[in-house]
């Protein structure tokens, strides 16, 4: 990141290919929308790239990324959660002879057969992480995924190193109770 | 307390250190600490088991490729980005702005700094040239001999008009 700040354009290009996977596929699993997930990534190298002359080395560059990526998928997911609140459920759209609410809120409480039938196993893991309190998902994704040390995960989520593992705790707790059929049949 | 109370408080004051100690991040005193509490608790020990198997479980989430488009698509944008230009980027560099701004500093001040004249005059009441001309002739003046017949020479008579010497009229030297 010193060379990107000193004008090398070949060292933005290395951070963009080392680091636009992990970054698509965390924001991906925080708002579970993939044009979503690209569009935010872009963003975050975009700001990256504006602030170079101003980096200083005083953190890590992936907690600073990171952090930049946190902050625009929680920005994402209330941007997000509060549209679909302003859309009524009694709206009805008018498609020729058939009428049909606009929206169809899913059933949050699948049976387990429901999930283990319907769904692909990467699906419903995809949907128990997604339906983790924000902080609790992000604290999952940068834990096990990008498998950063917690002291760089608190300064991404603005918390102390305990307050982390008690969210990590208690994320793993829930999603251990949520997909416990799934992990135990299958006899991993 | 009851066994049942000490063994729920102790499994809390566990669970924080529970996952630091599962992925080998644990410090070798609360290490010891967490592996002591399993061996005699079998619900922590049965919590811990499943988490492992959960680790396993989440590793199955695919990983997916950005599209082919996304490097392009970010290039355009960065392409896009007005060039941002600050204050002193007419200057080729710091320095030469640091030694401008220095100079100008300077210039401020010396012109600040009131000017001192020195008024002879004022101060001795005497014109210069006076003073050259008394220095001058000092060395007569200091003469007692030749001051001392000044007096002598008031007594002689005024030289009739047009005559160029006076009869008994010596030339001081």
């Amino acid at each position: 990141m010193l060379d990107v700040k000193a004008g090398d354009e070949q060292s933005f290009e290395l951070l963009l290919r080392k680091y636009r996977t992990p970054l698509v596929n965390f924001l991906y699993r925080m708002v579970r929308d993939s044009a979503v997930a690209e569009d935010l990534a872009q963003e975050v190298f975009l700001r990256v790239y504006r602030a170079r002359k101003e980096y200083a080395p005083s953190a890590k560059f992936t907690t600073w990324m990171f952090r930049i990526a946190t902050n625009l998928a929680l920005n994402s997911v209330r941007d997000n959660r509060h549209r679909q609140k302003e859309i009524s459920m009694d709206h009805v759209v008018d498609a020729g002879d058939d009428e049909h609410p606009a929206m169809e809120v899913p059933d949050r409480t699948p049976t387990v057969e429901q999930q283990m039938v319907a769904r692909s196993r990467s699906e419903v893991i995809l949907r128990a992480v997604h339906a983790l309190p924000e902080k609790q998902r992000a604290a999952v994704l940068l834990h096990k995924y990008q498998e950063l040390d917690y002291d760089e995960i608190a300064r991404i989520l603005e918390c102390s190193e305990s307050a982390l593992k008690s969210l990590l705790f208690r994320a793993y707790e829930t999603l251990r109770a949520e997909l416990a059929p799934l992990v135990n049949s299958v006899g991993v | 307390m009851s066994n049942t109370e000490r063994n729920a408080e102790r499994c809390a004051g566990i669970e924080d250190k529970l996952v630091e100690y599962l992925d080998g991040r644990a410090k070798p005193a609360e290490r010891r600490a967490v592996e002591e509490h399993l061996t005699a608790c079998s619900s922590c020990r049965n919590r811990a088991e499943e988490f492992r198997h959960l680790w396993s479980a989440l590793d199955d989430l695919p990983v997916i490729s950005p599209s082919p488009a996304f490097d392009a698509s970010l290039r355009a944008r960065i392409a896009a980005e007005p060039a941002r230009r600050g204050f002193w980027s007419w200057l080729p560099s710091p320095r030469l702005a640091f030694a401008v701004t220095a100079l100008v500093a300077m210039s401020v001040w010396m012109a600040s700094i009131p000017r001192v004249t020195i008024n002879e005059k004022a101060m001795t009441g005497v014109p210069v040239e006076a003073d050259f001309s008394m220095i001058r002739d000092l060395p007569v003046l200091e003469n007692y001999d030749v001051l001392s017949k000044f007096d002598a020479l008031s007594e002689l008579q005024a030289p009739p008009n047009g005559s160029p010497t006076q009869e008994g009229t010596k030339e001081i030297r």
